[in-house]
């Protein structure tokens, strides 16, 4: 028998995964593993003590995504994740409060929720897994959908049209706006990583395949939607949010697109509403 | 900084004795939605709020408000929000995961007349089975009824306390009446005024189970970044918090949720009497009916019938045993409440052979006390 190198070492994201919850419930070839890497790998690189994390997730398959992580964390009710996480960032405005979850989850069912986040610069990382469609019910069209793709409820092709994410969080007040798909797993892990240590709404739409419920349908496999996201893909940093919708065709655009600084909306609201802290000096003058 | 508890007499309406019911018992963040009439509850809360070192937020619909009081509970603070009908009905799914996350949190239906839209400025009392039963699947909830604005002040902190012993949701059905009406409310010392807080984990962190029953049977909760690193989901749990999709599961998990409430009826049930030693007829009524039945019962009286009043203060768990009780040895119940026949239904079902009755009213008023007395005298006749 081969000596296995491997046999006894731990691997370096042990102490973030809740070990007696492997194996995942994530289908082979599917992407949300690698996303997940890519977040835990980014929560690892900014040193920053774990029980100052929290991970809130809705529904789906991204959605399971808090029930694997080893901090404080909580799996909600479907398209709730933000409101949930917006609870837990006002209450104490101290923690990191990472929202992973999906795009039929985040935008579809949970979509107002997103915009009025981002439109309050509420100061959370939300991580959107976009696979373009409803996995975990078994492939039905989402508002991510290409237009004219296959689904289970579009079977002769989806008549609408999809949602541009990164213009949606933009024009909804988000201040950091970024896209990679999950075969860019470095970027992606720094991607996360400055936008957990930055302030403000922060949004990552990280494109990743379902072979099982999409690729299946509209005839592509695993490796090819790789390659694509290889091939089709162009690093266009600063890109305007207008020119991002999906197309492999003409090429998809990743990057980071917006960084604007602007205060949260827990410090405004600290600053607005709560009285000035009393001081020994104010209080003697009275 | 303002007192946290304005220790005093006021005149004041219920909506804002229930805000201040809360600061009081210790409320520190209120999510909220605007709606008739409970807007008045949210208004106070956002003025006073802030001067506690409380946090209020103003969401985008009722079930973002809901649903980040159950965040902010995590946080380790007591936590609510108040609403009506449309905005109750809103809440209804997160009210299945609060229960089943077993968050504490308080919530505040001020009813009006429904279905949809109804009456959006006069009261009614057409939720009582909503409450009961509105998020899908089985489980016990705890609902109070305030009568009066002092009760509004008082409930609340009651609710907080409960909501805090037992982990779950407790819920204020008040209605526009009350919510309206001003009257005297007393608020006393804050030293006088009994708080409970939710009992935190004790031992070692890598074995705690956020979910094993202790005291009462319900289990210590955690704050996020106490560094227990629980789960909390609302798939079938164990536990430990972590799902499990079997059975067995389910069956050990819905004993929990249901045990702690139907193990605890004494502590958790409060009505009050009023001339029942001799009734031949009990009302049973709750919430600002039970001022048309307190009449009814007055003038019952006069007329020289054994009328008696059995006032639910807490309405669910619906106090079974009081009603079998009293059925071994009166005539007839009249349950008064300000819809078609909802908590009569319960009476009813407890009474076994003795015959119950509805004063209902439609939504939008009062019942008046002539329309109890009338199918007082029929019984009794």
């Amino acid at each position: 028998m081969k000596h296995d190198e491997t046999a006894g070492m731990a691997h370096p994201l042990e102490d973030l995964v809740r070990m007696d919850r492997i194996p995942h419930i994530w289908c082979p070839g599917c992407g949300i593993g690698s996303v997940f890497t890519s977040c835990l790998t980014a929560v690892k690189q900014t040193n920053i003590p774990y029980n100052q994390f929290t991970m809130v997730s809705g529904i789906g398959c991204s959605g399971r995504g808090a029930g694997y992580i080893n901090i404080d964390s909580f799996h909600t009710t479907h398209g709730r994740a933000i409101p949930f996480a917006s609870g837990i960032k006002m209450a104490r405005p101290d923690l990191n409060v990472i929202v992973f979850s999906g795009d039929g989850d985040l935008f579809a069912i949970g979509g107002n929720h997103f915009i009025h986040a981002a439109r309050r610069n509420m100061d959370l990382t939300v991580i959107c897994v976009n696979n373009l469609t409803y996995g975990m019910t078994g492939g039905q069209v989402a508002a991510t959908t290409p237009f004219k793709a296959r689904s289970s409820t579009t079977a002769l092709g989806n008549p609408d049209t999809p949602f541009n994410l990164p213009l949606l969080a933009y024009a909804s007040g988000a201040t950091y706006v970024a896209r990679w798909t999950m075969l860019h797993a470095r970027d992606l892990a720094d991607c996360i990583q400055e936008a957990i240590l930055r302030r403000g709404f922060s949004f990552i739409e990280v494109l990743s395949p379902c072979p099982i419920n999409y690729g299946r349908r509209n005839r592509e496999k695993t490796l090819e939607t790789l390659k694509k996201y290889h091939d089709n893909t162009i690093v266009k940093n600063g890109a305007s949010p207008t020119e991002l919708e999906v197309d492999f065709n003409k090429g998809v655009i990743l990057g980071k697109f917006i960084d604007i600084e602007k205060p949260t909306c827990d410090e405004v609201y600290r600053r607005m509403y709560r009285p000035p802290e009393e001081t020994t000096e104010n209080r003697k003058s009275r | 900084m303002k007192p946290q508890v304005l220790t005093g007499e006021h005149f004041i309406n219920g909506d804002e004795a229930c805000a201040e019911g809360a600061i009081a018992a210790g409320c520190r963040f209120f999510g909220g939605y605007p709606i008739t009439p409970a807007t008045e509850v949210a208004e106070q809360m956002s003025v006073r709020l802030p001067h506690v070192g409380g946090t209020f937020i103003q969401m985008e619909d009722e079930i973002a408000a809901m649903t980040s009081i159950l965040g902010a509970a995590w946080t380790g603070i007591k936590t609510m929000t108040a609403t009506s009908g449309p905005g109750f009905s809103l809440m209804m799914e997160t009210v299945g995961l609060a229960i089943v996350t077993e968050t504490p949190c308080v919530v505040v239906n001020v009813q009006r007349a429904g279905p949809s839209t109804g009456l959006p400025t006069q009261g009614a009392q057409g939720d009582m089975m909503q409450v009961r039963w509105g998020s899908h699947g089985d489980y016990e909830v705890i609902a109070l009824a305030p009568s009066s604005p002092q009760e509004m002040f008082d409930l609340t902190i009651t609710a907080f306390n409960l909501s805090e012993k037992y982990r779950t949701p407790v819920f204020i059905m008040s209605d526009e009446i009350v919510g309206h009406m001003s009257e005297k409310v007393v608020i006393p010392e804050a030293r006088k005024i009994r708080t409970v807080s939710r009992v935190k984990p004790a031992g070692r962190k890598d074995r705690f189970k956020p979910y094993q029953p202790g005291l009462l049977g319900v289990a210590p909760m955690p704050a996020i970044g106490d560094g227990y690193n629980v789960h909390v989901t609302g798939l079938t749990h164990d536990e430990k918090g972590y799902p499990v999709m079997s059975v067995d599961t389910q069956k050990e998990m819905m004993d929990r949720l249901l045990g702690k409430i139907r193990n605890n009826l004494d502590d958790i049930i409060l009505t009050e009497d009023y001339r029942l030693e001799d009734a031949d007829v009990v009302l049973v009524s709750y919430g600002v009916s039970a001022r048309t039945a307190y009449t009814a019962v007055e003038e019952a009286r006069e007329m020289g019938l054994r009328v008696g009043l059995l006032r639910l203060i807490t309405v669910w768990p619906f106090p079974e045993q009081r009603i079998r009780e009293l059925a071994k040895r009166v005539k007839a119940f009249i349950t008064v409440e300000i819809n078609m026949g909802q908590i009569s239904r319960e009476v009813e079902r407890c009474a076994g052979t003795v015959p119950g009755f509805t004063a209902g009213h439609h939504g939008g008023a009062v019942v008046p006390p002539d329309d109890v007395l009338k199918i007082a005298k029929e019984v009794l006749a």
